[in-house]
This record gives C-alpha cells, structure tokens and sequence, in this order.
C-alpha cells in the first residue's frame, strides 16, 4: 500500500468523473452553439449529478429490487475501472501489466451490459424494449470493435495497451498499411455514439418513442450513477481511439525539450487537448447532426458496411504486416 | 424553493385537456431565440426523471387519475408548473362539466380523495403562456425573482376602487351640459297585436 497506490484509487475515479462531467458540459454546450443557441453553462453536468445525487431513489414495486440498485454501481465501477487501463498522456496507466486490450473490451461490454440487466430488473415494458435493443445494438457493434482490436494486435503482435502506447501505429506500417489503418479508424468512429450511446445510435434509450428505454424507470441516485459511468465511459472510450491513432506526444510533435515536472503538466494537457478535439470530431458533431436510426437501420450498418470496411482494413493491415 | 432545483430543472411534460397551445408553447421555448436550455431545464421523457411536471390544461375529470399517478411518480422534492390560463384557474371552461377547473380545484380533489398534500406550485398565466412567461418562471425556480401574487382582497379591494372611478366618471359626464341627452325611442304599437 504505498502512496502512489492511495493517489490511483481515490485520485483517478475523481479525476475521472471530474474530466467526464467537464467534457459533457462542453459538448452541451457546442452542441447547443452549433443550433444557434446559447446552451447551459458547462458546469451544468456538476449541477445535474448533484441534484440528482439528493434526491429520492424510487425503486418500483415491480422491480427486482436487489439487481435494480446493484447495476448502476457495476456500470460506474466498469467505466472507472476502464479509465485505469488507459495511459494518460506519457503517465503510465495505473493497471498497466495487469490487462490488455481484451479486458478493456470486456469493460467496454461490461457497462452496456449492467445498463441492460438493469432495464429488464425495472420490471416496464419501457425499459424492457429499451434492453433488448440495447442487446441488439450491442450485437451488431462488438464485431467491428473486435476487428479493430484485432489489427492493432497484428501489427504490434501483442495486446498490450503499454506497448501500443510507446511507439506510433503509423510508423510501423507503409503505405498499404496506412490505408488500412484509416479504414479501421474510420470503422472505430462509427462505433464510438453507438458505444457510448450517442444520438445516432441512441436507439436503446430513445426518448421520444420510449421515454428513454433502459432508465426510464432509474431515478435519483441510481440514475446519478448511470450518468456519471456514461460521462466517465465518453471520456475513457475517446482517451482509448486517442491512445490507439494517435499517441503523439507534444515534444515528439514540436520537437521541444522540457524538464521532468513541466514536461508531464505539458504532456497531460496536450493529451487532454487531443481527447477533446476527437471528442467534439466523433460525438458532438455525429450527435448534433444527425436524427436517430431505427434499430434495424443500425444492425444493417453494423452487419455490413462497417463491418465490410473494418475487415477491408484488417486485410490491408495483414498484407503489409505478414 | 427548494434548494437543489434551483440550477437544474428537469420538466416532465403533461397535457391534462389542453388545446394543444400551451403544449406547442412549452416546446418552442427549447428553441434557438428563447432557448430554455441556458437555466438548466430539460424536458424528460420518464416523470422518475423529473423535478417539475408542467400541466397544460384544465385537467379534464378522465385525466384526474392520470395527473395523480404521475404527480405521485416524480421523486421528492416535486413542484408544479401550471401552464396556461386553463391550468391556472379553468381559463374559459372553469364552469364546464367536463373539467375540475384548474390546479387549485385539483388540489382539494387530491386532499380529499387521495389524501396528499399539493406539491410547491408556480402559476404561469396567458392562453396560451408566452415563452417570456416561461422564462419568467425559470427565474422564479432559479431563485432570481419573486413570483408576483396578489392576495385575494387586494384583488376585491383594488376592483372596487376601480368601479367607483369609473362611476364618479359617468356621473360627472352626466353632469357635464356637453353629455347628450337621452334618446328616447317611441314606437308604435306592434302589427297583430291587440
């Protein structure tokens, strides 16, 4: 139990809700400037949880009680477990050498799935539609994913996080590669507003065919919960796209030196800065522009073209590798 | 008010027998020109979300059971938008049948019969309430203004007042050599009759 230790099991969560949280308010709040509108103020998330933090938890008489209050700590616990596998910035990821990528596919599946366990403990027939196509939807996701995680192990031929982290992915290949490489970049963001349940691909908790499916029965506490694994599972899940493509450091980039302190301030934001650029890029544009598919819309795009492509690049990325 | 409302209101929305323009007024103010959203409201889908529920309409007497219901779903601590000059006393069915006529009449319906006490209420007035209204009312939750409620014998008081002014008016007029006189009609007696 040494200090570091301590700093990693209470500093991270913290720091995690609070970096979620932030970037939410900013993407409420870019999303309501890209509709010409003023939009909350971006400490509005911090107001939400709170309140909801306050108020009173309904269970309904309906529920299975004990699985309708234990799912949205599963769901937080998995995001917050996800972020400690991600290394931030030139920090080393606190769980590094304990996991790989397929845990963190695991912890990616492992929110979505206490989400859908929760709805169907709710005991509505609201948030039971709202479970099935949140299975669905997650049926249809997995496989590009897992294609993509894929490739990155033919490449580095390791699925360590620590060891991708270290060198660029654009460096090892040529050419053939590269094109490869976008084509499984691009199939990861289309994955991403279905992964983190972003407007396009909200389909699970629709709110205005069935007044937001999965949690339409979560209220107070419980709901707070929900809201905060989202928030922190946004910020992990784009930490992560950034960890993969783009693991320029600032010195690398700008060629400057800095000593020790400065250099992992410097790093840290400069991480923070490419998070929230792919951020706004993948899920605040996608959802402000787009309306929402049906759910068999999705499965199709999922099924085939998305998962056409990620395999077109999976094939590129082999060639040049083997 | 309640404290933690005050920077985050989530609006359950609730026709109880509108005519559909305080509804369509309640969803354009989440437009770009008034843009509710800057307070920290937000219209939910599910009433176990909510802080607010907003009812427009008279809150016909099939919808009684209903507005219950949902009133009873929302988690403490609850308040209540009434919308519309219809929510806020009837509007221009307070004596019809079909109605209880409006949030006050409800209320004594919800004591009575069900025994519960009626939530923290907000009264936004106007057929159909303008988003100005709405907004206003977002300032009241949030705590920037005081709502603007006369007691009832002020209103008496002051409509009285009103009524002596205008008959010292009329009874000067007719004072008065440039009032004209009278006009008396004079007609014959009618055809048929004896």
């Amino acid at each position: 139990m040494t200090l570091a230790t301590i700093f990693y099991a209470i500093g991270f969560p913290l720091l995690g809700i609070i970096l979620g949280l932030l970037y939410k308010g900013i993407d409420r709040k870019i999303s309501a400037r890209m509709t010409s509108r003023i939009g909350p103020p971006i400490r509005q998330p911090f107001w939400d949880v709170g309140k909801l933090l306050i108020k009173e938890t309904v269970v309904p008489e309906n529920a299975v009680a004990w699985i309708f209050n234990v799912m949205p700590i599963v769901a937080l616990a998995s995001s917050m477990t996800l972020l400690l596998y991600i290394p931030f910035g030139i920090i080393k990821a606190p769980l590094e050498g304990y996991g790989d990528l397929v845990v963190i596919l695991y912890l990616l599946t492992l929110q979505a799935l206490a989400m859908a366990i929760g709805g169907f403990s709710a005991g509505s027939p609201f948030a039971s539609v709202g479970a099935q196509r949140e299975m669905i939807l997650m049926m249809s996701y997995e496989m590009p994913l897992a294609i993509v995680i894929t490739g990155f192990a033919l490449i580095y031929k390791s699925f360590s996080l620590s060891t991708i982290a270290l060198t660029p992915v654009w460096t090892l290949v040529g050419p053939v590669g590269w094109i490869g490489l976008l084509l499984l970049l691009a199939a990861l963001l289309i994955v991403t507003p279905a992964e983190l349940a972003k407007l396009p691909f909200d389909i699970a908790e629709a709110e205005t065919e069935i007044a937001e499916g999965l949690l339409s029965e979560y209220s107070g506490r419980n709901l707070a919960l929900f809201y905060l694994s989202d928030a922190v599972r946004s910020f992990a899940m784009v930490a992560l796209e950034v960890a993969l493509f783009f693991p320029f450091t600032f010195s690398q980039g700008f060629g400057l030196q800095f000593s020790e302190p400065v250099s992992y301030i410097i790093e840290g934001l400069w991480f923070l800065a490419k998070v929230l650029i792919l951020y706004i890029l993948a899920v605040t544009l996608v959802r402000t522009s787009f309306a929402r598919f049906r759910i068999e819309q999705a499965s199709r795009l999922f099924w085939t073209y998305v998962n056409i492509m990620a395999l077109l690049g999976l094939i590129l990325v082999a060639l040049e590798v083997m | 008010m309640v404290d933690v409302l005050k920077k985050s209101i989530w609006v359950f929305h609730l026709n109880s027998g509108s005519c559909n323009g305080c509804d369509i007024e309640v969803l354009d103010v989440f437009t770009p020109r008034p843009d509710f959203e800057r307070f920290g409201v937000k219209l939910v889908p599910s009433p176990r979300h909510a802080d607010a529920i907003a009812l427009t309409g008279p809150i016909t007497r099939a919808m009684v059971p209903k507005v219950v219901e949902a009133i009873k779903a929302l988690p403490e601590p609850k308040i209540v938008l009434a919308i519309g000059a219809c929510a806020c006393g009837g509007g221009i069915w307070h004596d019809t049948y079909v109605v209880v006529g409006g949030i006050d009449e409800f209320y004594k319906i919800l004591k009575e019969e069900y025994g519960m006490d009626p939530p923290t209420t907000i009264y936004i007035p106007g057929c159909p309430a303008k988003p100005e209204a709405l907004i206003y009312a977002a300032g009241i939750l949030a705590d920037i203004i005081k709502q603007k409620q006369r007691r009832r014998e002020d209103v008496i008081r002051e409509e009285d007042e009103e009524k002596r002014k205008i008959e010292t008016i009329i009874r000067e007029e007719i004072g008065s050599r440039h009032f004209l006189p009278k006009i008396i009609v004079k007609r014959g007696p009618r055809e048929g009759s004896v």
